[in-house]
């Protein structure tokens, strides 16, 4: 009898819990569709849409993680910037600052003290309501050495943390040891963190295993307008609309319009044309200029955009790693012709610039002679010489670093150093990368002409990396970096020489030469001087010394090249990454218009 | 038509293929390596022999081709000049069969003519298709050449012998017939220099593909050796106390002759697609060494493959030769068992 009278309440209780989850679970899904007196959003200007409907996106690589705190790659970027928000947001369309999660800031005269003022009554995409703990908790996180998180570096000023420290329930107070140049740009990309859900992770040290990609779709929450659905390996990640978003159109109702967006994992570069050309995808992003034109002439319910000049630059670079006495004669004997600044002007000097962006970007780019691309007219150092081609010019400065040229058995003529040596190296290229490949080609014959033999090598993007960072067993190498935003400072781990992706001599614990030094000198004042025209000025010389002695020898930088169904609303494109879901929450689908096929 | 003059008519066919390849320097008007990069995926040019006005030209010509202005690979004839194609002109130097040095091509033109198109570099496609069969066919010559030899020499070892060391041989050849080769080559490739030098990867295709495929002749030869061995002359010369060296030569390898020609003619063609498979692969020899394979690796990028359907040609180069291997191969097997070799090549 007790047995019986206990089941009853049981179930009982179990009803009670089931209404009780019901009601919750309508509350909460009734609550955020009309905005509380209490929640500050925040009102967005742009073509009011449609709401419902998906759209259909190919990733070219299965992204790493969802955790913005150890997210490097470029796929995973770009997911997480869907799903996440931070305090202050750069309008990839303007490149200027926006306020998001918060509201608005303030910066002390001294440059010194930014406070900044969070939206009221936020929730994360789970309904959990969003606080200061979150904010401080976050910044903790990021700052702590044994979470590694990417980019902790720009947190540090002069060696020194920024401080973060709580005023009132809305404000907070950014302390900083020094003034930082780029000012409140500085919170972009800062993803505010769920404490509520990553704390006890934290604690256990294992912040860096959350966010995995097979994490349940309940045990993960962001502020961006987009939550996790579902993820099948291999195959695809959905997110759907997070109901809380913290902004509206100017007709007052609730962003993002769409109910889903669908990443498809498709790995070939071809293999997206293909998808998208047959409806499957309803937006393509990346494209080589090759596959544009092809998508241009047969555009039909699809439009093509060329968004203009990127970020990205290309370049060739030599192996001047100091690698001890172990190293083979051979490869010391190579390093001996890379170090020689001569011999890099005159490979710089040989090599055809238009040409590269004729045959590789089929016209849609443009040649390079600085890490600036003309994407990013403000800090490019218009003083800064476009030398032309010339093998005259390059034959005069090997001649001058004692190479000189023989003729050999078969008519050809050939370089050799001053011990006789023939000038023979190979260029290692990404092979999943055609436009690199190509370019290798291309300079492969411009150097011929000097009489250097060069062998291009395709190798897989891993093991490229792999011999460029750990190995250091190449000669030369074309790559190409995208900087996601206009301003130099997330570009410092490439001009610092102890910065890991110094890709020509990388992690130094002295600068390997006076000019390097120089750089490192420059970049470290640039990061602490308050005033645009005098980091710009810094930068220039920046510029001007990496034209002068060519450590990297820049190519050439694509344009950014999209396309989108004609149905998608709201599509424009910006230059920086991500370069189509940048306004993610804007876009919609016009006129229920059929959704792209899963 | 008899055996014989087919097979001599094949024969000819091949030679006259096998020496406009020898000869591709003459034949091509440019370097295969020299780049035209104001003519990137140059339509191939036709030739014309009738002007605009109707008038009728005994020397053919051309219409020099320039990039529509804005685009990049769409091409438009300037019809106001004809450009007359001129004969037996001087241009880029060359080696016939890697010795002769020349400068004699056997056409070309004040403009740079392009008879089957060029690539995304602008190379003379048909100047490449050339050279490449240079590499292709020798790759699959020698490597069949190799087979053979190996496979002669451990075939005629397991059945003039037989006991252990037959049973020891051939299953050493079986082992070697399970061996997925594309992989040895892959593995083999990992273990060499980042950087091989055209040369020598020519001569680790070429090694790989010969090391691989003696197998299979290797068992036929052993078949025959076999038989031939238990044969009326042949006891009768090892009665009469001929060597086993003697009874080898004249005796029992000459018995092995029409199928090892056969099985040549069958092989070629199928090691120069291995070769094309391992340079499409990008195993082969490295670029801008051309070879049929490496030239239609170009193709595995989809806007090539749906906008210059010239680029599709170095696959149909292929098709002449290996009709011409595998004609010759029947034919040599439909006069197999009937006459000797010796007989039917009596009179070449």
């Amino acid at each position: 009898m007790n047995e019986r009278r206990a089941s009853l309440w049981q179930i009982g209780t179990v009803f009670a819990v089931t209404l009780g989850c019901v009601l919750c679970i309508h509350s909460a899904v009734s609550f955020p569709s009309q905005a509380s007196a209490k929640e500050e959003l925040l009102r967005v200007a742009g073509e009011s849409g449609r709401r419902g409907g998906r759209i259909v996106i190919a990733l070219r690589s299965e992204p790493k993680t969802l955790n913005p705190l150890i997210a490097a790659d470029g796929t995973s970027r770009e997911v997480i910037s869907a799903m996440q928000a931070d305090l202050v947001h750069i309008n990839r369309a303007t490149q200027l600052t926006e306020p998001a999660l918060a509201k608005s800031w303030k910066i002390s005269a001294d440059g010194l003290r930014y406070t900044l003022t969070l939206r009221q009554g936020l929730k994360f995409s789970d309904g959990h309501p969003l606080d200061m703990e979150d904010v401080l908790f976050t910044f903790r996180v990021y700052l702590d050495e044994a979470v590694h998180a990417t980019q902790r570096d720009l947190l540090i000023i002069d060696g020194k943390p920024i401080t973060v420290r709580k005023v009132d329930a809305q404000t907070v107070v950014f302390q900083l040891a020094k003034p930082y140049g780029v000012g409140e740009r500085m919170f972009d990309g800062w993803a505010i963190l769920p404490r509520h859900l990553l704390e006890t992770a934290y604690k256990e040290g294992k912040l860096a295993q959350s966010g995995a990609l097979g994490t349940a779709a309940n045990q993960w929450a962001g502020l961006g307008a987009f939550r996790l659905k579902e993820y099948v390996a291999g195959q695809r990640l959905v997110l759907e609309r997070n109901p809380y978003y913290w902004k509206t159109d100017e007709q007052g109702s609730r962003l993002p319009y769409l109910d889903e967006i669908v990443f498809l994992i498709v790995p070939s570069a071809d293999a997206q044309v293909l998808r998208f050309q047959s409806g499957e995808t309803d937006m393509i992003s990346r494209l080589g200029a090759e596959n544009f034109s092809v998508l241009s002439r047969q555009a039909r319910d699809y439009t093509m955009t060329d968004a203009g000049p990127g970020l990205e630059y290309n370049f060739l670079f030599f192996n001047l790693n100091e690698l001890g006495e172990k190293a083979p004669a051979e490869i010391a004997r190579k390093q001996s012709w890379f170090r020689a600044e001569k011999f890099r002007q005159a490979v710089s000097q040989a090599i055809d610039r238009e040409a590269i962006v004729r045959l590789v970007y089929q016209g849609r780019g443009a040649a390079l002679w600085g890490p600036v691309t003309p994407g990013n007219p403000r800090w490019a150092n218009a003083a800064i010489a476009h030398a032309g081609r010339s093998l005259d010019k390059s034959r005069q400065l090997l001649a001058e670093a004692g190479f000189r040229l023989i003729s050999a058995e078969n008519g050809e003529s050939r370089l050799v150093d001053a011990d006789g040596k023939p000038v023979e190296f190979s260029i290692i290229t990404s092979a999943s990368n055609a436009d690199r490949a190509k370019m290798a080609a291309l300079i492969q014959d411009d150097l011929k002409q000097l009489g250097m033999r060069v062998q291009v090598v395709p190798l897989e993007l891993r093991s490229l990396i792999d011999r460029v960072t750990q190995t250091k067993e190449y000669d030369a190498c074309v790559l190409g970096i995208t900087s996601y935003d206009a301003d130099p400072n997330p570009e410092l781990n490439v001009w610092l020489s102890n910065g890991d992706m110094h890709l020509w001599n990388p992690s130094q614990k002295h600068p390997a030469t006076d000019w390097e030094a120089e750089i490192d000198r420059l970049m470290e004042q640039q990061l602490t001087a308050t005033n645009t025209a005098q980091r710009k000025k810094l930068y220039d010389r920046v510029q001007e010394i990496l034209s002068e002695h060519q450590p990297m020898i820049f190519l050439a930088s694509p344009d950014i090249l999209v396309g989108a169904k004609r149905s998608i609303g709201n599509f424009h494109p910006a230059v920086l990454e991500p370069y189509v879901l940048w306004n993610v929450e804007q876009l919609y689908q016009r006129n229920g218009a059929e959704n792209a096929r899963r | 038509m008899s055996t014989r003059s087919r097979l001599l008519l094949c024969v000819a066919v091949l030679a006259a293929l096998h020496l406009g390849v020898a000869c591709a320097g003459f034949f091509a008007p440019y370097d295969p390596a020299a780049q035209d990069r104001e003519h990137p995926y140059a339509p191939p040019m036709r030739l014309h022999f009738v002007d605009g006005q109707g008038g009728l030209h005994l020397r053919p010509f051309f219409y020099a081709q320039a990039l529509r202005s804005g685009s990049f690979d769409a091409y438009e004839e300037n019809r106001t000049r004809a450009i007359p194609v001129k004969f037996f002109i001087s241009g880029a130097p060359y080696r016939v069969l890697g010795v002769l040095p020349l400068r004699m091509h056997l056409f070309g033109g004040d403009v740079p003519v392009y008879l089957l198109g060029s690539d995304g570099y602008g190379r003379d496609l048909l100047s490449r298709v050339l050279f490449g069969g240079q590499v292709s066919l020798l790759a699959g010559l020698i490597g069949a050449g190799l087979t053979l030899s190996i496979g002669l020499c451990i075939g005629a070892a397991a059945g003039f012998w037989g006991g252990w060391k037959d049973e020891a041989l051939m299953r050493v050849a079986e082992l070697f017939l399970a061996l997925p080769w594309i992989y040895l080559l892959f593995a083999m490739r990992a273990f060499l220099p980042l950087a091989v030098p055209p040369l020598k990867a020519f001569l680790l295709v070429i090694m790989v593909i010969g090391a691989v495929g003696w197998a299979r002749p290797a068992r036929m030869v052993r078949g025959i050796v076999l038989s031939a061995k238990e044969r009326d002359f042949v006891r009768a010369a090892r009665g009469f106390g001929a060597s086993g060296g003697y009874l080898l030569r004249q005796h029992i390898l000459p018995e092995t002759a029409s199928v090892v020609l056969t099985q040549a003619a069958i092989l070629v063609p199928q090691f120069v697609l291995a070769e094309m498979t391992l340079s499409f692969l990008g195993l082969g020899v490295p670029e801008p060494v051309p070879s049929w394979g490496n030239m239609l690796a170009s193709l595995q990028h989809y806007n090539v493959l749906v906008s210059y359907w010239w680029m599709y040609l170095p696959a149909l180069a292929m098709v002449p030769f290996f009709l011409g291997y595998l004609v010759l191969a029947s034919l040599l097997q439909g006069s197999r068992g009937t006459s000797k070799i010796g007989e039917v090549f009596g009179g070449v």
